[in-house]
């Protein structure tokens, strides 16, 4: 039976199953095989019983593979090179972005309605420097350290931001104080288990609420290799691949908390990049070296957020309308379709 | 522009005051606007069809002008001022024979007589949030809003309304209920009225009883309702919400029969097609969508066509040929028989949250009624 063999005898056994696999022809190269009770055919790796020899004989098995692989890559490589000019194009490996959905709602750059609506809605102040953002930094109620600091952090990152305890206060209460004081922004981050897990991030004259899941935060001292704090001087901002409609209206959301005019002497740049709908926030300090290199250091907190939900109106779960609700079973049914 | 107008079945307004047509049968939309005027506060707030041959669209605007246009041409033919901003924004426009019915968010309710200079003014209390205008008697209409019931109004007894409605009884808490009602439709072929309201329940009520309070009560969701609309068949309504969920109730007992997915923002109009079981929906996630109500799929011969600003108000006049695809049997003679004839259809106006009118047409049961007795006639013929 098999189960008697040693370590040999099942090398050979393989070596055996596999010609004959292959076919008659290779019985006649190796002779031992044809003494060896044939194996079936459907014989698989997982019905040996025993680790040790299970184990042996798929690592035989995955080297065999290996080195076919690489064979064939040395073929195909010898053939390019032999072609030279006419090889044909390299072939692209696939991945989940380039694999994206075509979103219908993607922003055509010359669509003119989509401009005018962006010309006249709520962040146009900004865009015209008619108005300069203001920033109210917020935690939910009884915050823990982490979360104190982070928003500490948070104000040093973004200009012209306060930092306010909660003490149990009412969102709904505190807007109106906030108008009247003439903030722009109220941001209020939220809480869990000594965590920072969300971020409420309402522009304040009646403006759009959008709610954010908030994870991978990363305080200053966490970063290697970081530079000095933040200086004072105002960052430029960038924002990556927000595409489609939804995504204007959240990058805008984002570009409005900083004002509208960068301080380039300071060399420092917070970044909003998307992939994936999920936006990677990075505050750096950049340095050009000469005209091809540039050196970054990471400066202050880096944390990722995923929208949640986008309100038209101020801050209003019960009664609010919506504009974008993320809906789990509806939208994440498809790995490859994303609406930022 | 005008051939472009003639084709469109799905009338929208956006909140950029631009008026857009939807052409099923092309799956195009087309963008219809005044020349003038492309500025936030010519936001559509209200629709509705001018005449019963749906050839002129009448639309309000927020800064209280009510501009036709007319879909035989495709421009906009005329302009009257029926209010300012300091109002409040239109709740509701209706048509009379002769008139047109206006009612604003503070309350004030006027009827504007063509040719007269006079309008008789109502003041239904304050906070609107809809005005409708009962299909089948036309001089009737229901208002209703923030803490301020249903009432309706007999617009030729323009003192005291017909019907105001009770509010229900206290809680199991002995609190007051408080009261918001967002939509109201009549249901055809009886007295009875359905509301939807801001505390996500639907309540039906029958003046012709002596009881003031709801005879039916029925709750959905957790998000105030913003929008109602009544499929064909006197059993159902459909109701959306302000987180995008859409569902089929019923009205019988109450209880929901099935929802409708793909929103994903505040539903602000809905609509069925008074013969084909399909419901369109419009809301602040920027497309028009079109639902199958039998099996609460998203009928694909429309998938949802994108807007790039947010739709407000829409409604409908399908042409046939949207239908007749799905119709079977008898293929050829019908096919022939529908592309004659158009349908009128209701139409939905859904704002921000504001006015809606709904206009329903006994003509098409006339002329189904009318088709089904030539079939059979031509059966016999054969035979």
């Amino acid at each position: 039976s098999k189960k008697c063999k040693g370590k040999k005898e099942k090398k050979k056994e393989k070596r055996a199953e596999e010609a004959e696999e292959k076919g008659p022809e290779s019985e006649s190269a190796e002779t031992s095989s044809s003494t060896r009770p044939a194996l079936p055919p459907t014989f698989s790796l997982s019905e040996i019983k025993n680790k040790q020899r299970r184990q042996l004989m798929f690592m035989k098995l995955k080297q065999e593979k290996r080195k076919q692989k690489l064979e064939l890559r040395k073929k195909r490589r010898k053939e390019r090179e032999a072609l030279g000019d006419k090889a044909p194009p390299k072939e692209v490996p696939k991945t989940i972005e380039n694999q994206r959905v075509y979103d219908e709602t993607t922003v055509d750059p010359e669509d003119e309605e989509v401009a005018y609506d962006e010309g006249t809605d709520e962040f146009s102040a900004y865009f015209n420097k008619l108005i300069n953002p203001k920033v109210l930094i917020t935690t939910s109620d009884r915050p823990r350290g982490r979360t104190v600091r982070f928003c500490e952090q948070l104000a040093t990152v973004i200009p012209n931001a306060h930092v306010y305890y909660r003490r149990g206060l009412a969102l709904k209460r505190v807007i109106p104080q906030c108008i009247s004081r003439d903030f722009t922004y109220l941001m209020v981050i939220n809480e869990d288990r000594k965590v920072p897990n969300g971020m409420i991030l309402c522009h304040l004259p009646d403006g759009p609420t959008a709610h954010f899941k908030v994870s991978s935060v990363r305080l200053r001292k966490e970063m290697k290799r970081r530079g000095k704090d933040p200086t004072e001087h105002y960052p430029e901002v960038i924002l990556n691949n927000f595409t489609t409609r939804l995504g204007h209206s959240i990058g805008r959301l984002f570009a409005a908390l900083f004002p509208h005019d960068p301080q380039f002497q300071g060399r420092q740049v917070a970044t909003f990049h998307n992939q994936r709908d999920f936006i990677f926030f990075r505050f750096h300090r950049y340095i050009f070296r000469n005209e091809k290199k540039v050196g970054i250091q990471e400066l202050g907190p880096r944390f990722t957020l995923k929208l949640r939900s986008l309100q038209k109106g101020t801050f209003d779960s019960k009664f609010g309308e919506y504009e974008w609700v993320h809906k789990r079973h509806e939208m994440d049914s498809n790995r490859r379709k994303f609406h930022l | 522009m005008a051939d472009k107008s003639q084709t469109c079945s799905v009338w929208l307004g956006s909140e950029t005051g631009i008026l857009k047509g939807v052409s099923l049968s092309k799956k195009r939309a087309f963008n219809f606007c005044d020349m003038s005027s492309v500025s936030r506060d010519q936001e559509i707030c209200a629709l509705t069809w001018g005449d019963r041959q749906e050839s002129e669209v009448l639309v309000g605007c927020v800064n209280g002008s009510v501009k036709t246009f007319s879909t035989e041409k495709g421009v906009f033919t005329e302009t009257r001022v029926c209010g300012d901003i300091s109002q409040g924004r239109f709740t509701g426009i209706a048509v009379t024979d002769r008139s047109l019915i206006t009612c604003v968010e503070s309350g004030l309710l006027k009827v504007w007589t063509e040719g007269s200079a006079d309008t008789v003014e109502i003041n239904v209390g304050g906070e609107v949030c809809r005005m409708r205008q009962n299909p089948s008697q036309r001089h009737r209409v229901a208002t209703g809003g923030k803490e301020n019931p249903l009432k309706v109004w007999d617009l030729e007894r323009p003192d005291k309304p017909i019907f105001t409605a009770k509010n229900v009884a206290n809680d199991w808490l002995d609190l007051r209920v408080p009261v918001w009602v967002r939509d109201v439709a009549f249901i055809p072929d009886s007295d009875r009225i359905v509301t939807c309201t801001g505390y996500h329940q639907v309540r039906v009520y029958d003046p012709s009883t002596p009881q003031r309070r709801p005879v039916l009560e029925a709750e959905f969701g957790e998000y105030p309702l913003t929008t109602l609309a009544l499929p064909a068949g006197h059993d159902r309504v459909v109701v959306g919400n302000t987180h995008g969920q859409i569902a089929i109730l019923d009205l019988r007992k109450g209880l929901v029969r099935g929802c409708m997915k793909g929103l994903a923002g505040s539903v602000r109009g809905l609509q069925c097609h008074p013969s084909s079981p399909l419901l369109a929906s419009c809301g602040l996630d920027r497309f028009l969508r079109i639902h199958s109500l039998e099996d609460r799929s998203t009928v694909r011969l429309a998938p949802p066509i994108l807007f790039s600003a947010l739709l407000n108000v829409f409604f409908f006049s399908f042409l046939l040929k949207l239908v007749g695809s799905d119709a079977a049997g008898e293929v050829e003679e019908v096919k022939e028989e529908e592309r004659d004839e158009v349908w009128d259809s209701m139409e939905t106006v859904s704002e921000k949250g504001e006015k809606r009118t709904v206009e329903e047409e006994a003509e098409e049961s006339r002329e189904t009624a009318e088709k089904k007795e030539e079939k059979k006639k031509r059966k016999k013929a054969k035979k």
